[in-house]
């Protein structure tokens, strides 16, 4: 049991600063932004994927909890409230500490592609493992992002989930207390 | 303000304008649907943008709010009150002091920067409601990027009158892929939106969608190779600071055809005119 752990100390001030981040980390994909600091999340989650979990989660939105993520599960019901995805591609909202088929979330469809899954993906660090080139809306000129914990067939997948644009799938990646985002408008390129 | 929320709207409703926020910002110019709510001011007034600025707003920001141009109009003047009372952050007139920017028909003179964010009051976020009246064919259109319709009216504009007569909500193409109306701006402030390093979103509120553009897109205005895109603005000088290069206002003076013209972004105006002249 989680319960004994408490949601945001602030919930309208803490739930706008990650907001920000989370909208800070998708309108410049790949940029890492601090989220999450202070909160005193459950087990196994990080704060980072805890805080964004209760900035955006709620009754309005399945979601699918990594069944290696069980142990947050009772935290997660209580404080977010949120239906659980009969299946993953039912999910408005995704959990998971490894990388689930991108293929396998719910892509939105051509009338509304906006009604795509976001996959918070929690990984084991920020700034370290394989780099991949960044370029698409949001950035200037192409960014770095070095990531770890993914599958090694990351870059074909996300390959396919870009050429569905503009449907796709978001994901948001989390690290201890820091998140960066891609959304499914940026393309990738391993280097 | 005791009895309400911070900045009014209540959490639940935050939540869901956050996630539509954050999936039209990963959708470049598409209009994603949102459950507007109420506010207390009329649709027409800025309720979709009131909302937007509420679900992004916090206790650091400072906010500064414009109706075209101007920050003492009574739209400006009643938005800036209304989150100084319900959310209590600091307001300011100054562009360049301001993280947030609430505008209704105007993009700032200054260029915006990476850490200030613009949001839009848009009272019609469909870009072929004039020509396509049905939003079920429209929606169609979007999702086959069929744009053919919006060609053949900057076509016929062309053949009949020899220019585009589109002045203000000049349509644009976002990130190649999806035409959008940029809100109704002057044409002459089109050419701002692309690959500003400021995120743009955008809040319909009696449409009910919310759209975004990320910092760096490429936003172009709908035109044809032999027929380009011309910015247009008034042969004149600012009659107050001298600004050769702002957009105009034209201000009547007296009932004998005198007129003046004036730039319309205040701050602008007051920031170049001499001490004490304003």
């Amino acid at each position: 049991m989680t319960l004994d752990r408490p949601g945001f100390a602030d919930p309208a001030a803490d739930a706008q600063s990650c907001f920000r981040a989370v909208l800070d980390a998708m309108s410049r994909p790949g940029t890492v932004v601090a989220a999450g600091a202070g909160l005193c999340s459950p087990a196994p989650l990080d704060p980072a994927t805890a805080a964004v979990l209760l900035t955006l989660v709620d009754a309005d939105t399945p979601l699918w909890l990594d069944p290696a993520a069980s142990a947050a599960a009772d935290w997660v019901a209580f404080h977010c409230g949120a239906p659980q995805a009969e299946s993953i591609k039912a999910a408005a909202f995704a959990c998971a500490l490894a990388m689930p088929a991108l293929s396998g979330l719910h892509p939105g469809t051509d009338l509304a592609p906006e009604a795509s899954a976001t996959l918070i993906l929690q990984v084991p660090a920020m700034g370290r493992g394989t780099p991949f080139r960044l370029s698409g809306p949001g950035l200037r000129a192409p960014a770095m992002l070095r990531l770890e914990g993914l599958p090694d067939n990351f870059a074909a997948q996300w390959a396919a989930n870009h050429a569905l644009y503009p449907c796709g799938v978001d994901v948001v990646l989390c690290a201890g207390e820091q998140l960066c985002a891609l959304p499914r408008s940026v393309r990738t390129e391993e280097t | 303000m005791n009895g309400y929320n911070f900045a009014y709207l209540d959490e639940q409703t935050k939540r869901m304008i956050r996630r539509a926020l954050l999936k039209a910002v990963a959708i470049p110019g598409h209009q994603v649907p949102f459950g507007s709510r109420e506010m207390p001011l009329p649709y027409g007034w800025g309720t979709g943008g009131i909302q937007v600025t509420a679900s992004i707003l916090g206790r650091a920001d400072v906010l500064k709010v414009i109706d075209q141009g101007a920050d003492d109009t009574t739209n400006a003047v009643s938005i800036r009150r209304f989150f100084a009372r319900t959310a209590g952050v600091a307001t300011t007139t100054r562009t360049a002091e301001a993280s947030v920017i609430q505008t209704r028909h105007r993009i700032p003179e200054v260029p915006l920067r990476e850490d200030q964010i613009i949001v839009y009051q848009v009272p019609q976020p469909e870009p072929l409601s004039k020509l396509e009246p049905s939003r079920a064919e429209t929606r169609r259109m979007h999702a086959l990027a069929e744009y053919g319709l919006m060609h053949v009216k900057l076509y016929e504009d062309i053949a009949r009158v020899g220019a585009v007569t589109i002045s203000y909500d000049y349509p644009v193409m976002v990130n190649g892929r999806h035409l959008m109306s940029p809100s109704p701006i002057p044409a002459f402030d089109t050419p701002k939106m692309d690959g500003m390093a400021a995120l743009q979103l955008f809040g319909a509120g009696r449409e009910k969608r919310i759209y975004a553009i990320p910092p760096y897109t490429a936003v172009r205005p709908l035109d044809f190779e032999d027929h380009p895109f011309r910015l247009t603005r008034a042969p004149h000088a600012c009659a107050l600071c001298g600004a050769g290069d702002s957009y105009l206002d034209e201000v009547v003076t007296d009932d004998r055809g005198g007129r003046m013209f004036v730039c319309s972004d205040t701050d602008f105006c007051a920031a170049r005119q001499p001490a004490g002249a304003a």
